[in-house]
């Protein structure tokens, strides 16, 4: 909660914050509650390529939890190991009380999994696919709400190869929720779609927010991460650099940077501003004070009598942390 | 959940997709009978010996394009299709679900198994109607058992070998390569009265030749007795046996990477 109350003040500060009514919005910092995943210490090496080097995750009842990191994270490892698609070789899963791995029917029975690729029967009509999974599971969601919830009502006698790529992945997620599972996984929901279809799929996902499923998505998307989650945890390198509401994640990015530049020779306010970077004539600071440190830094240069070229004040953005965060990783 | 509903309307999913899919079910179906048809018309009058008499090679087609529609039905079906779904996904997305394995294969497996005996009624009537062959009555329930002993083994063995195929695009390639020497070496295409020993002692170690002559004696018109050839069946069921336990053991739910 502290983070978050840091966010706010400092999206007041300056006119550079992220838009503030979308933090406004934010389903507010819920941490507690019942646990539905747990995952510690998560450990799987492809031969030599070590995937996962110790994944930590909570999930709880009602969130929809986004695991964001670029590709090559171990994103889809994570997600298959808590599907039980795939084994893990070291640390301890826990899925409604269950150990993923044991593949038991019980666990399958509360479950929905969209996976990353698509997997449907071609020659079969939207209505006939959805219920032949209805058909595996002993409490089915209805016909109508399935369709409804994913907006295929006026598609239910098409056959599924006629359906475009977006209206397939809505089937896929559809079939996710045949046995109106209680948590649904959705492994990158949105990849190779154009924007609209994207807005599509990110409404449906608010949808099943409605509906009061626990949903755990993996994206690549900074901004996918941040329009659906009430939580994210960063991935990268097969570790979680960060976890957070998108809030908070922002809240440690809060940090304003000031930039100028000065005539070559000039010697730099190191006293009047501390954790000056130089680079040429070029000097960076971030500061989380910005506008006590800009009054001084002008105080300093109207006495000294020198301009401050380029000067430019703004917030890093969620998108900066995130990507200096895979940036580097990838470049030790 | 009732495993017999369970897996009946498995099969009921499995048939409509299989029927919908035009090239998987041309393939399968339409591909003896024309074997069928030109053999015979090629070949078809001329004398054959069988033990106990003389007929024409008709006797010798009709029960080895039986042979050849179970292979097809069974084990180049499922071999190529459940290959085809594992690339498309549709293994992994029905093993998200609660459906027990067994239900998945064995849905399939049951599908391709009627599609077998489908295809097998329908060359024996064209045999007995177009080319002059019959099925003496006596030896009906042997031709039954060997149909089913047949259908089993090369669908085990369809399954088996989706372990070692890649993905769907080496599907063809792979199935073929295993199979077409097989029936050329198994007197399928041809009747192998002169063949080498060492052709016929090949031929010996593969289920098909020991499928095929179960069949050639139910179709054998002097066959006095019931035409049970049980040690041809248990040869060919051993294959299956071992075809079930290198399934077991080596399917995978994922094309290969």
């Amino acid at each position: 909660m502290a983070a978050r109350s840091v966010v706010l003040g400092g999206g007041s500060e300056g006119p550079l914050s992220p838009d503030a009514t979308v933090c406004g919005e934010r389903k507010g910092s819920v941490v507690a509650g019942t646990p539905v995943i747990r995952a510690r210490g998560l450990r799987k090496s492809y031969g030599a390529v070590e995937a996962l080097q110790g994944i930590d995750l909570e999930v709880v009842k009602g969130e929809v939890f986004a695991l964001l990191g670029p590709n090559g994270a171990g994103k889809t490892t994570t997600v298959e190991i808590l599907e039980g698609h795939r084994s893990r070789d070291g640390g301890d899963a826990e899925v409604f009380g269950h150990d993923p791995g044991s593949n038991d029917r019980e666990f399958r029975e509360r479950i929905g999994v969209v996976l990353q690729t698509t997997g449907i029967e071609p020659y079969m009509n939207v209505e006939e696919t959805v219920n032949v999974f209805r058909g595996y599971f002993r409490h089915p969601r209805s016909m109508a709400d399935i369709l409804d919830a994913v907006g295929l009502g006026e598609y239910r006698r098409t056959m599924v190869r006629k359906l475009s790529g977006g209206l397939q992945r809505r089937l896929d997620v559809g079939i996710g929720l045949a046995g109106d599972p209680e948590l649904l996984f959705l492994d990158e929901p949105t990849t190779g779609f154009d924007p609209a279809a994207r807005r599509e799929a990110w409404e449906m996902v608010r949808n099943l927010r409605s509906l009061n499923k626990t949903v755990f998505l993996t994206t690549h998307y900074m901004d996918e991460a941040e329009a659906l989650a009430d939580r994210v945890a960063i991935a990268v390198d097969g570790s979680i650099v960060r976890t957070g509401t998108p809030s908070e994640l922002t809240g440690a990015a809060s940090m304003t940077v000031i930039r100028f530049r000065l005539e070559p020779g000039m010697a730099p306010p190191v006293d009047t501003v501390p954790g000056l970077v130089r680079q040429d004539d070029r000097f960076t600071v971030e500061v989380e004070e910005p506008t006590r440190v800009l009054f001084e830094l002008a105080r300093w240069a109207t006495d000294e009598g020198v301009e401050l070229r380029n000067l430019s004040v703004s917030r890093s953005s969620l998108e900066d942390v995130y990507l200096d965060l895979v940036s580097g990783v990838e470049a030790p | 959940m009732n495993p017999f509903i369970l897996a009946l309307r498995q099969i009921r999913y499995e048939n409509r997709a299989f029927w919908r899919n035009p090239p998987a079910a041309f393939f399968t179906v339409v591909f003896p009978l024309i074997f069928l048809m030109i053999f015979n018309v090629l070949f078809g009058n001329e004398e054959f010996e069988v033990p106990g008499g003389t007929t024409t090679t008709s006797t010798f087609y009709v029960p080895a394009i039986v042979a050849f529609s179970v292979i097809s039905a069974c084990f180049t079906n499922l071999a190529m299709g459940v290959s085809m779904a594992r690339d498309r996904g549709l293994l992994k997305r029905a093993r998200s679900t609660p459906l027990p394995t067994w239900g998945y294969l064995g849905g399939r497996v049951m599908h391709a198994m009627l599609v077998a005996f489908l295809l097998v009624g329908v060359v024996s009537v064209m045999g007995v109607t177009l080319y002059g062959v019959d099925i003496p009555t006596n030896t009906l329930p042997a031709f039954l058992i060997a149909v089913g002993v047949g259908a089993a083994t090369f669908s085990m063995l369809g399954l088996a070998l989706t372990s070692i195929i890649p993905n769907a695009d080496a599907s063809p390639a792979i199935v073929n390569g295993v199979i077409l020497p097989l029936l050329f070496i198994s007197d399928i295409f041809i009747p192998m009265e002169d063949a080498p020993i060492w052709i016929t002692t090949a031929a010996d170690v593969f289920p098909i030749r020991h499928f095929s002559i179960a069949l050639r004696t139910a179709f054998n018109p002097f066959e006095t007795g019931a035409g049970f050839e049980w040690g041809h069946l248990a040869v060919t069921a051993a294959w299956g046996l071992a075809g079930l336990a290198v399934a077991i053991r080596f399917f995978r739910w994922e094309p290969r990477e």
